[in-house]
Protein backbone atom coordinates (compact mmCIF):
# COMPACT_ATOMS: atom_id res chain seq x y z
CA UNK A 1 0.00 0.00 0.00
CA UNK A 2 1.08 3.80 -0.77
CA UNK A 3 2.08 5.36 1.94
CA UNK A 4 -0.11 8.91 1.60
CA UNK A 5 1.07 12.45 2.11
CA UNK A 6 -0.67 13.29 5.24
CA UNK A 7 -2.88 16.36 4.79
CA UNK A 8 -1.92 19.31 7.12
CA UNK A 9 -5.11 20.61 9.67
CA UNK A 10 -4.37 23.73 11.33
CA UNK A 11 -6.28 25.42 14.05
CA UNK A 12 -8.59 28.84 13.70
CA UNK A 13 -6.99 31.50 15.11
CA UNK A 14 -8.71 33.93 17.34
CA UNK A 15 -9.09 36.32 14.25
CA UNK A 16 -10.93 33.47 11.96
CA UNK A 17 -13.29 32.37 14.94
CA UNK A 18 -14.42 35.93 15.32
CA UNK A 19 -15.63 35.29 11.51
CA UNK A 20 -14.37 38.66 10.32
CA UNK A 21 -12.47 38.19 8.41
CA UNK A 22 -14.20 35.51 6.46
CA UNK A 23 -17.18 38.80 6.21
CA UNK A 24 -14.65 40.83 4.69
CA UNK A 25 -12.77 38.54 1.88
CA UNK A 26 -16.41 37.20 1.19
CA UNK A 27 -17.18 40.92 -0.05
CA UNK A 28 -14.30 41.20 -1.40
CA UNK A 29 -14.83 37.44 -3.55
CA UNK A 30 -18.54 39.51 -4.41
CA UNK A 31 -16.76 42.42 -5.31
CA UNK A 32 -14.33 40.46 -8.37
CA UNK A 33 -17.39 38.34 -9.37
CA UNK A 34 -19.54 41.69 -10.50
CA UNK A 35 -16.89 42.23 -13.02
CA UNK A 36 -16.39 38.89 -14.21
CA UNK A 37 -17.33 38.21 -17.32
CA UNK A 38 -20.76 36.08 -17.57
CA UNK A 39 -20.54 32.31 -17.70
CA UNK A 40 -24.22 31.82 -18.20
CA UNK A 41 -26.52 31.77 -21.20
CA UNK A 42 -30.00 33.36 -22.06
CA UNK A 43 -31.63 30.14 -23.66
CA UNK A 44 -33.23 29.50 -25.76
CA UNK A 45 -32.45 32.71 -27.36
CA UNK A 46 -28.90 32.39 -27.03
CA UNK A 47 -27.95 28.88 -28.16
CA UNK A 48 -24.53 27.05 -27.50
CA UNK A 49 -21.59 26.02 -29.87
CA UNK A 50 -22.01 23.06 -31.05
CA UNK A 51 -18.89 21.09 -31.65
CA UNK A 52 -18.14 18.80 -35.29
CA UNK A 53 -18.87 15.03 -34.10
CA UNK A 54 -21.72 16.08 -31.47
CA UNK A 55 -24.30 13.51 -30.97
CA UNK A 56 -27.54 15.04 -30.99
CA UNK A 57 -30.34 13.27 -32.99
CA UNK A 58 -29.91 10.14 -35.09
CA UNK A 59 -31.14 10.90 -38.56
CA UNK A 60 -30.86 9.21 -42.13
CA UNK A 61 -28.95 11.08 -44.91
CA UNK A 62 -29.18 11.36 -48.68
CA UNK A 63 -25.87 11.51 -51.05
CA UNK A 64 -24.95 14.80 -52.64
CA UNK A 65 -27.52 13.83 -55.94
CA UNK A 66 -30.01 13.07 -53.32
CA UNK A 67 -30.18 9.38 -53.76
CA UNK A 68 -31.14 6.99 -50.66
CA UNK A 69 -28.18 5.59 -48.91
CA UNK A 70 -29.27 3.28 -46.53
CA UNK A 71 -29.68 -0.03 -48.09
CA UNK A 72 -31.13 -1.94 -44.57
CA UNK A 73 -28.88 -3.97 -43.80
CA UNK A 74 -30.22 -3.70 -40.32
CA UNK A 75 -26.76 -3.66 -38.84
CA UNK A 76 -28.01 -0.40 -36.82
CA UNK A 77 -31.19 -2.02 -35.77
CA UNK A 78 -29.13 -4.83 -33.96
CA UNK A 79 -26.40 -3.06 -32.21
CA UNK A 80 -28.43 -0.57 -30.81
CA UNK A 81 -28.37 -0.84 -27.07
CA UNK A 82 -31.45 0.23 -26.37
CA UNK A 83 -33.10 -1.03 -29.55
CA UNK A 84 -34.84 1.98 -30.69
CA UNK A 85 -34.53 1.35 -34.30
CA UNK A 86 -37.16 -0.38 -36.44
CA UNK A 87 -36.54 -1.13 -39.98
CA UNK A 88 -38.99 -2.53 -42.61
CA UNK A 89 -36.15 -3.32 -45.65
CA UNK A 90 -37.85 -3.35 -48.92
CA UNK A 91 -36.72 -4.42 -52.49
CA UNK A 92 -35.79 -1.43 -55.20
CA UNK A 93 -36.99 -2.16 -58.68
CA UNK A 94 -34.57 -3.65 -61.09
CA UNK A 95 -35.23 -1.00 -63.82
CA UNK A 96 -35.00 1.93 -61.18
CA UNK A 97 -31.55 3.82 -61.90
CA UNK A 98 -30.36 2.91 -58.12
CA UNK A 99 -31.55 -1.18 -59.05
CA UNK A 100 -28.31 -2.94 -58.87
CA UNK A 101 -28.30 -1.69 -54.68
CA UNK A 102 -31.47 -3.78 -54.42
CA UNK A 103 -32.12 -3.17 -50.87
CA UNK A 104 -33.39 -0.05 -49.43
CA UNK A 105 -35.57 0.13 -46.17
CA UNK A 106 -39.47 0.66 -46.83
CA UNK A 107 -40.02 1.77 -43.08
CA UNK A 108 -37.52 3.00 -40.88
CA UNK A 109 -38.44 4.26 -37.31
CA UNK A 110 -36.39 5.80 -34.45
CA UNK A 111 -37.88 5.83 -30.93
CA UNK A 112 -36.36 9.20 -29.37
CA UNK A 113 -38.15 8.17 -26.63
CA UNK A 114 -35.55 4.97 -26.07
CA UNK A 115 -32.87 5.95 -28.17
CA UNK A 116 -29.74 7.12 -25.54
CA UNK A 117 -27.61 8.92 -28.19
CA UNK A 118 -24.86 6.72 -27.43
CA UNK A 119 -23.84 6.80 -31.57
CA UNK A 120 -23.47 3.09 -31.93
CA UNK A 121 -25.76 3.23 -35.08
CA UNK A 122 -23.59 5.80 -37.00
CA UNK A 123 -20.49 3.76 -35.90
CA UNK A 124 -21.48 0.53 -37.10
CA UNK A 125 -22.90 1.67 -40.88
CA UNK A 126 -21.10 0.39 -43.53
CA UNK A 127 -23.31 2.73 -45.92
CA UNK A 128 -22.51 5.97 -43.93
CA UNK A 129 -26.36 7.07 -44.27
CA UNK A 130 -27.31 7.33 -40.43
CA UNK A 131 -25.75 10.37 -38.89
CA UNK A 132 -26.02 11.94 -34.97
CA UNK A 133 -25.79 15.48 -35.99
CA UNK A 134 -26.47 18.78 -33.81
CA UNK A 135 -30.06 18.97 -33.11
CA UNK A 136 -30.38 18.56 -29.14
CA UNK A 137 -33.84 18.96 -28.20
CA UNK A 138 -36.83 16.80 -29.35
CA UNK A 139 -39.78 17.39 -27.58
CA UNK A 140 -43.33 16.32 -28.13
CA UNK A 141 -46.80 16.29 -26.55
CA UNK A 142 -47.32 12.67 -27.35
CA UNK A 143 -45.46 9.25 -27.87
CA UNK A 144 -46.68 8.75 -31.45
CA UNK A 145 -45.14 12.06 -32.09
CA UNK A 146 -41.61 10.90 -30.74
CA UNK A 147 -40.80 8.04 -32.96
CA UNK A 148 -39.75 9.76 -36.01
CA UNK A 149 -40.71 7.83 -39.08
CA UNK A 150 -38.79 7.42 -42.54
CA UNK A 151 -39.78 10.83 -44.04
CA UNK A 152 -39.16 12.73 -40.71
CA UNK A 153 -35.39 11.42 -40.86
CA UNK A 154 -34.64 12.21 -43.87
CA UNK A 155 -36.10 15.87 -43.30
CA UNK A 156 -33.87 15.93 -40.55
CA UNK A 157 -30.63 14.05 -42.27
CA UNK A 158 -30.51 16.04 -45.35
CA UNK A 159 -27.62 16.00 -47.31
CA UNK A 160 -23.88 15.53 -46.32
CA UNK A 161 -20.74 14.93 -48.68
CA UNK A 162 -19.98 11.46 -49.81
CA UNK A 163 -16.32 10.66 -50.02
CA UNK A 164 -16.90 6.66 -51.98
CA UNK A 165 -19.68 6.88 -53.50
CA UNK A 166 -19.19 3.19 -53.39
CA UNK A 167 -21.96 2.20 -55.26
CA UNK A 168 -21.34 4.01 -58.34
CA UNK A 169 -18.03 2.51 -58.09
CA UNK A 170 -19.86 -1.14 -58.09
CA UNK A 171 -21.74 -0.32 -60.91
CA UNK A 172 -18.74 1.13 -63.08
CA UNK A 173 -17.13 -2.43 -61.96
CA UNK A 174 -20.32 -4.31 -63.02
CA UNK A 175 -20.01 -2.74 -66.55
CA UNK A 176 -16.37 -3.32 -67.08
CA UNK A 177 -17.14 -7.32 -65.97
CA UNK A 178 -15.20 -7.23 -62.42
CA UNK A 179 -17.68 -7.02 -59.70
CA UNK A 180 -16.11 -7.32 -56.18
CA UNK B 1 -7.50 21.60 17.09
CA UNK B 2 -10.55 23.17 16.60
CA UNK B 3 -12.50 19.89 18.36
CA UNK B 4 -14.22 22.48 20.87
CA UNK B 5 -16.37 22.92 17.64
CA UNK B 6 -17.50 19.25 17.19
CA UNK B 7 -20.83 18.46 17.69
CA UNK B 8 -20.36 14.20 18.84
CA UNK B 9 -18.69 15.71 22.01
CA UNK B 10 -22.39 17.80 22.45
CA UNK B 11 -24.50 14.49 20.87
CA UNK B 12 -23.00 12.38 23.43
CA UNK B 13 -23.71 15.27 25.79
CA UNK B 14 -27.27 15.16 25.11
CA UNK B 15 -27.57 11.51 24.55
CA UNK B 16 -25.99 11.43 28.35
CA UNK B 17 -28.35 13.72 29.77
CA UNK B 18 -31.64 11.87 28.06
CA UNK B 19 -30.10 8.76 29.53
CA UNK B 20 -29.80 9.84 33.30
CA UNK B 21 -33.33 12.26 33.05
CA UNK B 22 -36.00 10.94 35.18
CA UNK B 23 -38.28 8.65 34.42
CA UNK B 24 -41.08 10.77 33.79
CA UNK B 25 -38.84 12.39 30.73
CA UNK B 26 -38.48 9.12 29.44
CA UNK B 27 -39.63 10.05 25.55
CA UNK B 28 -40.33 7.35 22.76
CA UNK B 29 -38.11 6.97 19.79
CA UNK B 30 -39.67 7.90 16.66
CA UNK B 31 -38.96 6.53 13.61
CA UNK B 32 -38.20 8.44 10.42
CA UNK B 33 -37.57 7.64 6.63
CA UNK B 34 -35.08 9.98 4.73
CA UNK B 35 -35.35 9.90 1.49
CA UNK B 36 -35.61 8.48 -0.95
CA UNK B 37 -36.29 11.81 -2.52
CA UNK B 38 -34.37 13.97 -0.15
CA UNK B 39 -32.32 17.01 -0.98
CA UNK B 40 -29.72 15.68 0.79
CA UNK B 41 -29.20 12.31 0.29
CA UNK B 42 -28.04 12.50 -3.17
CA UNK B 43 -30.47 10.67 -5.42
CA UNK B 44 -32.64 7.83 -4.28
CA UNK B 45 -31.26 6.45 -1.14
CA UNK B 46 -33.42 5.95 1.79
CA UNK B 47 -32.21 6.30 5.36
CA UNK B 48 -34.83 4.24 7.87
CA UNK B 49 -33.92 5.97 11.23
CA UNK B 50 -34.52 5.81 14.47
CA UNK B 51 -34.57 9.04 17.16
CA UNK B 52 -34.31 9.40 20.53
CA UNK B 53 -34.86 13.56 20.17
CA UNK B 54 -32.70 14.55 17.42
CA UNK B 55 -29.89 11.63 18.22
CA UNK B 56 -29.86 9.01 16.28
CA UNK B 57 -29.95 5.35 17.42
CA UNK B 58 -30.21 3.09 14.20
CA UNK B 59 -29.50 4.23 10.63
CA UNK B 60 -30.78 1.52 8.17
CA UNK B 61 -30.41 2.63 5.02
CA UNK B 62 -32.43 1.53 2.57
CA UNK B 63 -31.02 0.79 -1.17
CA UNK B 64 -32.35 -0.38 -4.65
CA UNK B 65 -34.54 2.65 -5.83
CA UNK B 66 -32.79 2.94 -8.59
CA UNK B 67 -31.68 -0.67 -9.66
CA UNK B 68 -31.96 -1.37 -13.43
CA UNK B 69 -30.37 -4.96 -13.49
CA UNK B 70 -27.14 -3.80 -15.22
CA UNK B 71 -25.23 -7.07 -14.24
CA UNK B 72 -28.35 -9.08 -15.97
CA UNK B 73 -28.34 -6.38 -19.06
CA UNK B 74 -24.77 -7.45 -19.36
CA UNK B 75 -25.48 -11.15 -20.12
CA UNK B 76 -27.58 -10.31 -22.73
CA UNK B 77 -25.57 -7.84 -25.34
CA UNK B 78 -22.15 -7.99 -26.53
CA UNK B 79 -19.18 -6.43 -24.61
CA UNK B 80 -19.06 -2.95 -26.66
CA UNK B 81 -22.92 -2.73 -26.19
CA UNK B 82 -23.00 -2.72 -22.75
CA UNK B 83 -20.37 0.48 -22.97
CA UNK B 84 -23.00 3.13 -22.54
CA UNK B 85 -24.48 1.27 -19.65
CA UNK B 86 -21.27 1.72 -17.73
CA UNK B 87 -21.76 5.80 -18.45
CA UNK B 88 -25.05 5.26 -15.81
CA UNK B 89 -23.19 3.85 -13.21
CA UNK B 90 -21.44 6.46 -11.56
CA UNK B 91 -22.92 8.77 -13.92
CA UNK B 92 -20.42 11.98 -12.31
CA UNK B 93 -17.85 10.50 -14.39
CA UNK B 94 -18.85 8.16 -16.77
CA UNK B 95 -15.46 8.44 -18.30
CA UNK B 96 -13.56 6.45 -15.64
CA UNK B 97 -16.08 3.85 -15.66
CA UNK B 98 -15.83 3.46 -19.64
CA UNK B 99 -11.95 3.42 -18.84
CA UNK B 100 -12.51 0.36 -15.31
CA UNK B 101 -15.08 -1.49 -18.25
CA UNK B 102 -12.62 -1.51 -21.04
CA UNK B 103 -9.56 -2.63 -19.02
CA UNK B 104 -11.46 -5.63 -17.36
CA UNK B 105 -12.47 -6.54 -20.76
CA UNK B 106 -9.34 -6.44 -22.38
CA UNK B 107 -7.71 -8.03 -19.10
CA UNK B 108 -9.66 -10.90 -20.03
CA UNK B 109 -8.74 -11.10 -24.37
CA UNK B 110 -4.93 -10.51 -23.00
CA UNK B 111 -4.83 -7.51 -25.30
CA UNK B 112 -2.36 -4.36 -24.42
CA UNK B 113 -3.60 -1.22 -25.80
CA UNK B 114 -1.31 1.20 -27.30
CA UNK B 115 0.79 3.92 -25.77
CA UNK B 116 -1.75 6.41 -27.17
CA UNK B 117 -5.16 4.85 -26.61
CA UNK B 118 -3.65 4.50 -22.97
CA UNK B 119 -3.05 8.55 -22.64
CA UNK B 120 -5.91 9.07 -23.61
CA UNK B 121 -8.02 7.20 -21.38
CA UNK B 122 -5.94 8.37 -18.11
CA UNK B 123 -6.46 11.89 -19.22
CA UNK B 124 -9.99 11.42 -19.20
CA UNK B 125 -10.08 9.43 -16.36
CA UNK B 126 -8.30 12.72 -14.17
CA UNK B 127 -10.89 14.37 -15.99
CA UNK B 128 -13.39 12.69 -14.60
CA UNK B 129 -12.00 12.75 -11.26
CA UNK B 130 -11.70 16.44 -10.98
CA UNK B 131 -15.28 16.76 -12.25
CA UNK B 132 -16.43 14.22 -9.95
CA UNK B 133 -15.39 15.95 -7.19
CA UNK B 134 -16.20 19.31 -7.92
CA UNK B 135 -19.83 17.56 -7.88
CA UNK B 136 -19.26 16.06 -4.89
CA UNK B 137 -17.63 19.03 -2.73
CA UNK B 138 -19.91 21.34 -4.31
CA UNK B 139 -23.39 19.49 -2.99
CA UNK B 140 -21.73 18.51 0.11
CA UNK B 141 -20.79 22.09 0.50
CA UNK B 142 -24.57 23.26 -0.03
CA UNK B 143 -25.95 20.59 2.39
CA UNK B 144 -23.98 22.24 4.92
CA UNK B 145 -25.15 25.99 3.69
CA UNK B 146 -22.70 27.10 1.52
CA UNK B 147 -24.12 28.21 -1.90
CA UNK B 148 -21.60 29.54 -3.71
CA UNK B 149 -19.37 26.85 -3.66
CA UNK B 150 -21.60 24.51 -5.52
CA UNK B 151 -22.05 27.51 -8.16
CA UNK B 152 -18.01 27.91 -8.69
CA UNK B 153 -17.94 23.73 -8.79
CA UNK B 154 -21.10 24.20 -11.64
CA UNK B 155 -19.12 26.89 -13.52
CA UNK B 156 -15.26 24.67 -13.92
CA UNK B 157 -17.73 21.09 -14.73
CA UNK B 158 -19.73 23.25 -17.75
CA UNK B 159 -15.73 23.48 -18.76
CA UNK B 160 -14.81 20.07 -18.63
CA UNK B 161 -18.19 19.51 -19.93
CA UNK B 162 -17.33 21.20 -23.00
CA UNK B 163 -14.13 19.42 -23.45
CA UNK B 164 -15.61 15.88 -23.15
CA UNK B 165 -18.80 17.52 -25.70
CA UNK B 166 -15.72 17.90 -27.95
CA UNK B 167 -13.78 14.98 -27.35
CA UNK B 168 -16.70 11.85 -27.27
CA UNK B 169 -19.61 14.48 -28.66
CA UNK B 170 -22.05 14.02 -25.47
CA UNK B 171 -21.16 15.70 -22.06
CA UNK B 172 -22.58 13.82 -20.41
CA UNK B 173 -23.33 9.97 -21.49
CA UNK B 174 -19.97 10.04 -23.29
CA UNK B 175 -19.42 5.95 -23.69
CA UNK B 176 -16.36 6.81 -25.22
CA UNK B 177 -14.32 3.34 -24.98
CA UNK B 178 -14.45 0.10 -27.13
CA UNK B 179 -13.00 -2.76 -26.09
CA UNK B 180 -9.45 -2.37 -27.23
CA UNK B 181 -9.54 1.59 -27.93
CA UNK B 182 -11.73 4.10 -27.74
CA UNK B 183 -14.21 5.56 -30.71
CA UNK B 184 -12.12 8.73 -31.66
CA UNK B 185 -8.60 10.10 -31.13
CA UNK B 186 -8.42 13.68 -29.58
CA UNK B 187 -9.53 16.31 -32.07
CA UNK B 188 -7.33 18.96 -33.32
CA UNK B 189 -5.99 21.64 -30.50
CA UNK B 190 -8.44 19.81 -28.01
CA UNK B 191 -4.72 18.89 -25.64
CA UNK B 192 -4.12 22.88 -25.91
CA UNK B 193 -7.20 23.44 -24.28
CA UNK B 194 -7.41 20.78 -21.79
CA UNK B 195 -3.99 22.32 -20.31
CA UNK B 196 -5.47 26.16 -21.04
CA UNK B 197 -8.03 24.48 -18.79
CA UNK B 198 -6.08 23.52 -15.87
CA UNK B 199 -4.21 26.66 -16.03
CA UNK B 200 -7.50 28.69 -15.26
CA UNK B 201 -8.85 26.02 -13.03
CA UNK B 202 -6.05 26.10 -10.27
CA UNK B 203 -6.64 29.50 -8.96
CA UNK B 204 -10.35 28.89 -9.48
CA UNK B 205 -9.93 26.27 -7.17
CA UNK B 206 -7.61 28.09 -4.97
CA UNK B 207 -10.65 30.45 -4.44
CA UNK B 208 -13.74 27.83 -4.11
CA UNK B 209 -11.12 25.86 -1.51
CA UNK B 210 -10.75 29.26 0.28
CA UNK B 211 -14.41 29.83 0.96
CA UNK B 212 -14.64 26.50 3.14
CA UNK B 213 -11.13 25.12 4.40
CA UNK B 214 -10.70 27.92 7.25
CA UNK B 215 -14.52 28.42 7.29
CA UNK B 216 -15.82 28.39 10.61
CA UNK B 217 -19.35 27.42 10.02
CA UNK B 218 -18.18 24.61 7.63
CA UNK B 219 -15.67 23.86 10.80
CA UNK B 220 -17.91 23.21 13.20
CA UNK B 221 -20.48 21.22 10.61
CA UNK B 222 -17.31 18.93 9.97
CA UNK B 223 -14.66 18.62 12.11
CA UNK B 224 -14.90 15.82 14.53
CA UNK B 225 -17.75 14.99 12.64
CA UNK B 226 -18.86 11.01 11.18
CA UNK B 227 -15.42 9.63 12.40
CA UNK B 228 -14.24 6.63 10.46
CA UNK B 229 -11.22 4.99 12.14
CA UNK B 230 -8.84 3.04 10.31
CA UNK B 231 -10.01 -0.23 11.38
CA UNK B 232 -13.42 0.65 10.31
CA UNK B 233 -12.89 2.01 7.40
CA UNK B 234 -11.17 -1.32 6.24
CA UNK B 235 -13.51 -3.85 7.74
CA UNK B 236 -16.40 -1.79 6.20
CA UNK B 237 -14.20 -1.80 2.87
CA UNK B 238 -13.89 1.39 2.40
CA UNK B 239 -12.62 2.84 -0.64
CA UNK B 240 -11.56 5.96 -2.42
CA UNK B 241 -11.45 9.30 -0.89
CA UNK B 242 -13.15 8.32 2.00
CA UNK B 243 -11.01 5.37 3.07
CA UNK B 244 -8.04 7.83 2.31
CA UNK B 245 -9.93 10.19 4.65
CA UNK B 246 -9.00 7.74 7.30
CA UNK B 247 -5.82 7.64 6.79
CA UNK B 248 -4.97 4.55 4.71
CA UNK B 249 -2.72 5.56 1.81
CA UNK B 250 -4.61 2.67 -0.60
CA UNK B 251 -4.67 3.79 -4.39
CA UNK B 252 -4.83 1.84 -6.98
CA UNK B 253 -2.96 4.14 -9.45
CA UNK B 254 0.02 3.77 -7.37
CA UNK B 255 -0.49 0.66 -5.32
CA UNK B 256 -1.74 -1.75 -8.84
CA UNK B 257 -0.64 0.84 -11.21
CA UNK B 258 -2.84 0.21 -14.53
CA UNK B 259 -2.96 2.00 -18.27
CA UNK B 260 0.08 3.34 -17.51
CA UNK B 261 0.02 5.43 -14.47
CA UNK B 262 2.69 4.49 -13.32
CA UNK B 263 4.74 6.99 -15.62
CA UNK B 264 3.13 9.47 -13.38
CA UNK B 265 4.16 11.34 -10.53
CA UNK B 266 1.57 12.55 -8.31
CA UNK B 267 0.57 12.15 -4.34
CA UNK B 268 -1.66 9.90 -2.86
CA UNK B 269 -3.39 12.49 0.04
CA UNK B 270 -4.58 10.87 3.37
CA UNK B 271 -6.21 12.60 6.17
CA UNK B 272 -5.21 12.21 9.89
CA UNK B 273 -8.96 12.09 11.55
CA UNK B 274 -11.48 10.44 9.40
CA UNK B 275 -13.84 12.87 9.94
CA UNK B 276 -16.02 14.57 7.35
CA UNK B 277 -13.60 17.26 7.18
CA UNK B 278 -10.73 15.24 6.24
CA UNK B 279 -12.63 13.66 3.72
CA UNK B 280 -13.11 16.90 2.23
CA UNK B 281 -9.77 17.69 2.93
CA UNK B 282 -8.59 14.62 1.19
CA UNK B 283 -10.72 15.66 -2.60
CA UNK B 284 -9.64 19.33 -2.65
CA UNK B 285 -5.98 17.69 -2.75
CA UNK B 286 -6.74 15.08 -5.33
CA UNK B 287 -8.23 17.73 -7.66
CA UNK B 288 -5.04 19.20 -7.64
CA UNK B 289 -2.97 15.72 -8.16
CA UNK B 290 -5.43 15.29 -10.91
CA UNK B 291 -3.91 18.56 -12.83
CA UNK B 292 -0.80 17.14 -11.87
CA UNK B 293 -1.48 14.29 -13.87
CA UNK B 294 -3.07 16.01 -16.90
CA UNK B 295 -0.09 17.93 -16.88
CA UNK B 296 1.75 14.73 -17.40
CA UNK B 297 0.01 13.26 -19.66
CA UNK B 298 -0.41 16.24 -21.89
CA UNK B 299 3.35 16.98 -21.47
CA UNK B 300 4.38 13.79 -22.76
CA UNK B 301 1.28 12.63 -25.58
CA UNK B 302 2.86 9.60 -27.52
CA UNK B 303 2.20 9.26 -31.01
CA UNK B 304 0.72 6.25 -32.82
CA UNK B 305 -2.31 4.47 -33.32
CA UNK B 306 -5.32 4.97 -30.38
CA UNK B 307 -6.59 1.03 -30.89
CA UNK B 308 -5.03 -1.64 -30.86
CA UNK B 309 -4.61 -2.53 -35.15
CA UNK B 310 -3.77 -5.42 -34.78
CA UNK B 311 -7.17 -6.80 -32.68
CA UNK B 312 -8.98 -7.64 -35.52
CA UNK B 313 -11.60 -9.81 -34.18
CA UNK B 314 -12.04 -7.13 -31.59
CA UNK B 315 -11.89 -3.59 -32.77
CA UNK B 316 -14.10 -2.77 -35.51
CA UNK B 317 -11.93 -1.53 -39.24
CA UNK B 318 -11.76 2.19 -39.92
CA UNK B 319 -14.86 3.68 -41.40
CA UNK B 320 -12.73 4.32 -44.82
CA UNK B 321 -11.64 0.57 -44.46
CA UNK B 322 -15.35 -0.36 -44.31
CA UNK B 323 -16.95 1.30 -46.99
CA UNK B 324 -14.16 0.35 -49.45
CA UNK B 325 -12.57 -2.92 -48.89
CA UNK B 326 -14.94 -6.36 -48.51
CA UNK B 327 -12.80 -7.64 -46.30
CA UNK B 328 -13.02 -4.83 -43.66
CA UNK B 329 -16.68 -4.86 -44.42
CA UNK B 330 -17.48 -8.49 -43.07
CA UNK B 331 -15.07 -7.93 -40.37
CA UNK B 332 -16.92 -5.22 -39.51
CA UNK B 333 -20.02 -7.05 -39.53
CA UNK B 334 -19.06 -9.83 -37.52
CA UNK B 335 -17.75 -7.76 -34.64
CA UNK B 336 -20.87 -5.90 -34.70
CA UNK B 337 -23.13 -8.95 -34.98
CA UNK B 338 -21.08 -11.47 -32.88
CA UNK B 339 -19.33 -8.66 -30.53
CA UNK B 340 -15.82 -8.98 -29.87
CA UNK B 341 -13.67 -12.02 -29.57
CA UNK B 342 -12.95 -12.81 -26.39
CA UNK B 343 -11.75 -16.28 -25.23
CA UNK B 344 -13.25 -18.13 -22.10
CA UNK B 345 -11.68 -17.13 -18.96
CA UNK B 346 -12.38 -15.21 -15.79
CA UNK B 347 -11.25 -11.92 -14.75
CA UNK B 348 -11.35 -9.52 -12.05
CA UNK B 349 -9.90 -5.73 -12.24
CA UNK B 350 -10.36 -2.75 -10.35
CA UNK B 351 -9.70 0.81 -11.23
CA UNK B 352 -9.71 3.45 -9.07
CA UNK B 353 -12.69 5.89 -9.46
CA UNK B 354 -13.43 8.92 -7.60
CA UNK B 355 -15.90 7.37 -5.56
CA UNK B 356 -13.58 4.57 -4.90
CA UNK B 357 -12.65 1.12 -6.32
CA UNK B 358 -14.50 -0.10 -9.24
CA UNK B 359 -14.41 -3.40 -9.73
CA UNK B 360 -15.36 -5.57 -12.67
CA UNK B 361 -15.91 -9.31 -12.30
CA UNK B 362 -16.06 -10.92 -15.47
CA UNK B 363 -17.03 -14.52 -16.61
CA UNK B 364 -16.53 -15.33 -20.06
CA UNK B 365 -17.50 -18.90 -22.39
CA UNK B 366 -15.72 -17.54 -25.26
CA UNK B 367 -17.41 -15.28 -28.04
CA UNK B 368 -18.79 -11.86 -27.96
CA UNK B 369 -20.92 -12.04 -25.04
CA UNK B 370 -19.88 -11.83 -21.32
CA UNK B 371 -21.57 -14.83 -19.21
CA UNK B 372 -21.15 -13.30 -16.11
CA UNK B 373 -20.74 -9.81 -15.47
CA UNK B 374 -20.55 -8.86 -11.56
CA UNK B 375 -19.72 -5.08 -10.89
CA UNK B 376 -18.04 -4.32 -7.36
CA UNK B 377 -19.73 -0.67 -6.89
CA UNK B 378 -17.90 1.62 -4.56
CA UNK B 379 -20.68 4.01 -3.24
CA UNK B 380 -22.35 0.48 -2.25
CA UNK B 381 -19.81 -0.30 0.16
CA UNK B 382 -19.08 2.74 1.48
CA UNK B 383 -22.94 3.30 2.24
CA UNK B 384 -22.68 0.20 4.57
CA UNK B 385 -20.64 2.15 6.69
CA UNK B 386 -23.70 3.92 7.29
CA UNK B 387 -25.63 2.30 10.33
CA UNK B 388 -21.88 2.52 11.88
CA UNK B 389 -20.70 6.18 11.40
CA UNK B 390 -24.70 7.61 12.18
CA UNK B 391 -25.51 6.46 15.38
CA UNK B 392 -25.53 8.66 18.33
CA UNK B 393 -24.74 11.86 15.75
CA UNK B 394 -27.53 14.69 15.77
CA UNK B 395 -29.73 14.11 12.41
CA UNK B 396 -28.54 17.60 11.27
CA UNK B 397 -25.14 15.73 11.37
CA UNK B 398 -26.49 12.77 8.99
CA UNK B 399 -26.50 15.67 6.18
CA UNK B 400 -22.50 16.43 7.09
CA UNK B 401 -22.11 12.75 6.87
CA UNK B 402 -24.09 11.60 3.65
CA UNK B 403 -22.52 14.62 2.04
CA UNK B 404 -18.91 13.86 3.19
CA UNK B 405 -19.13 10.47 1.72
CA UNK B 406 -20.12 11.96 -2.00
CA UNK B 407 -21.58 8.46 -2.91
CA UNK B 408 -24.05 7.98 -6.37
CA UNK B 409 -26.82 5.84 -6.40
CA UNK B 410 -26.93 4.98 -9.98
CA UNK B 411 -23.56 2.91 -9.25
CA UNK B 412 -24.72 2.27 -5.80
CA UNK B 413 -28.40 0.42 -7.02
CA UNK B 414 -27.05 -0.53 -10.69
S1 LIG C 1 -28.69 2.96 -41.63
FE1 LIG C 1 -26.82 1.92 -42.16
S2 LIG C 1 -26.66 0.27 -40.65
FE2 LIG C 1 -28.76 1.01 -40.59
S3 LIG C 1 -29.83 -0.34 -41.99
FE3 LIG C 1 -29.23 1.45 -43.15
S4 LIG C 1 -27.30 0.88 -44.06
FE4 LIG C 1 -27.67 -0.58 -42.43
S1 LIG D 1 -27.92 6.67 -31.05
FE1 LIG D 1 -27.73 4.72 -29.98
S2 LIG D 1 -29.70 4.49 -28.99
FE2 LIG D 1 -29.99 6.06 -30.54
S3 LIG D 1 -30.71 4.96 -32.33
FE3 LIG D 1 -28.50 5.08 -32.52
S4 LIG D 1 -27.75 3.18 -31.59
FE4 LIG D 1 -29.86 3.44 -30.93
Amino acid sequence: MATGTPLERKPLTFAERTYVPQILSGLKTTWQHLVRPKETLEYPEQRPAIPPGYRGVPTLVKDPHGREKCVSCQLCEFVCPPKAIRITPGEIAPDAPTGHVEKAPKEFEIDMLRCIYCGMCQEVCPEEAIFLQNQFSMTGYTREEMVNNKARLYELGGTLPDDHFKWDKKLEAEKHGNAH
Amino acid sequence: MASEFSYPDSAAKAAAGAQAAPAEFQTEKMSLSMGPSHPSTHGVLRLQMELDGEILTKADPVVGYLHRGDEKIAENMTYNQFVPYTDRLDYLAPLANNMAYAIAVERLAKLEVPARCQAIRVLTAEMARISAHLMGLGAFALDVGAWSVLLYALEEREKLYKLFEELTGARFTTSYTRIGGVTRDVPEGWLARTNAFCDQFLPILEEMLKLLTRNKIFMDRTVGVGVISKADALAYGLTGPNLRGSGVGLDLRKDKPYSGYEQYEFDVPVGTKGDCYDRYLVRGEEMRQSVRIIRQVIGKFPDGPWYATDAKRIFAPPKDKVMSSMEELIQNFMIVTEGPQIPAGEVYFEAENPKGILGFFIVSKGGGVPYRLKIRSPSFCNLSILPKVCVGNLISDVVSILGSLDFVMGECDR
